[in-house]
């Protein structure tokens, strides 16, 4: 059992890195630019919503008072301070810096999780004389990708703060359900003996999104589609990736134990 | 390791349930604790890693 705890906590703290990187380079500038939208600083159709004004909130958050350049106005830069005190949800990191850091705590934390979920299936499937090798881990990171991000994403889109959305909680339940039913589905449709156990898997596969998730009642988006877009297609990927990375590594560390 | 080979499968099982819950049990902390404290904290990770957020 220390064998499954320390691969899978290892496997998870580096794809946690990996994934915290990915995203204060690709997506967190976004998340940033959509609050100061959320916020009403910022209006869509007023211009100003240029990537260069992204990169340069997000430098300005990670570096602190210097290193600014003269690309946003300085009134906007004071906006850019006050954004998470005036939050309404809080995002209430505080100061740059700490968002960093506690987005990095975050990462590791939730990939952790998954790498412990993970490996612990790997050790079923073990049991079960299913051998895996470095090619089926990464397929058994991609399928964790598709359960906890991509099949829930087909229903609940990556959303930006400003986004409107369907009642919370209904939106958890669905959310676990379709984690919860893809999993299993998935697993009948590679492993199920014989072909109505696979039909199974399929139907698993499928059932939430026949069912539906809960929807917003209308459209009222605040932010930007070009970056509402660009952040749904980042977040996606940038989980895709790190799940490749957790399965590949998870799955030869795990095999690393000695044979007897 | 030769412990975890000497014991009987229902223990393996076991220890294997085990693991999986602790996974479980950070995702849950991580991405749905409702907590105002642990929303802020995981506010930027919750979005993009498609959490339902608020």
């Amino acid at each position: 059992m220390k064998h499954m705890l320390s691969s899978a906590l290892v496997a998870g703290f580096v794809a946690g890195l990996l994934c915290a990187l990915l995203q204060f380079l690709l997506v967190q500038p976004e998340i940033v630019l959509a609050e100061r939208y959320e916020a009403g600083e910022l209006l869509h159709f007023q211009g100003l919503a240029n990537p260069q004004d992204a990169a340069t909130a997000a430098d300005h958050s990670a570096h602190g008072a210097d290193g600014h350049t003269a690309v946003v106005p300085a009134e906007e830069i004071t906006h850019a301070h006050s954004e998470e005190a005036t939050h309404e949800h809080g995002a209430g990191a505080g100061s740059g810096k700490n968002r960093q850091a506690l987005t990095v705590l975050f990462a590791v934390l939730t990939y952790c999780g998954y790498g412990l979920a993970l490996v612990a299936g790997m050790n079923l499937a073990d049991q079960l004389g299913i051998k895996l090798g470095l090619a089926q881990g990464i397929l058994w990171g991609l399928s964790g990708f598709l359960a906890f991000q991509m099949m829930p994403a087909l229903g609940l889109q990556p959303d930006l703060p400003g986004t409107p959305a369907a009642d919370f909680s209904a939106r958890q339940v669905w959310w676990l359900a379709t984690a919860a039913a893809t999993v299993a589905g998935l697993w009948f449709a590679a492993y199920g003996g014989g072909i109505w156990q696979r039909a199974a898997g399929v139907v698993l596969l499928a059932a939430p999104h026949v069912w539906g998730a809960p929807e917003a009642t209308g459209f009222g988006g605040v932010v930007p589609p070009e970056l509402a877009s660009a952040f749904a297609a980042r977040s996606l990927a940038v989980g895709m990736i790190t799940w490749a990375v957790l399965g590949g590594l998870a799955v030869t560390l795990w095999r690393s134990e000695p044979a007897s | 390791m030769n412990l975890i080979q000497t014991t009987a499968r229902s223990n393996v099982l076991a220890q294997t349930l085990f693991v999986a819950l602790i996974g479980l049990t950070l995702v849950f902390a991580a991405g749905f604790a409702q907590s105002q404290g642990l929303h802020d904290a995981a506010h930027d990770m919750r979005h993009s890693t498609g959490f339902p957020c608020h």
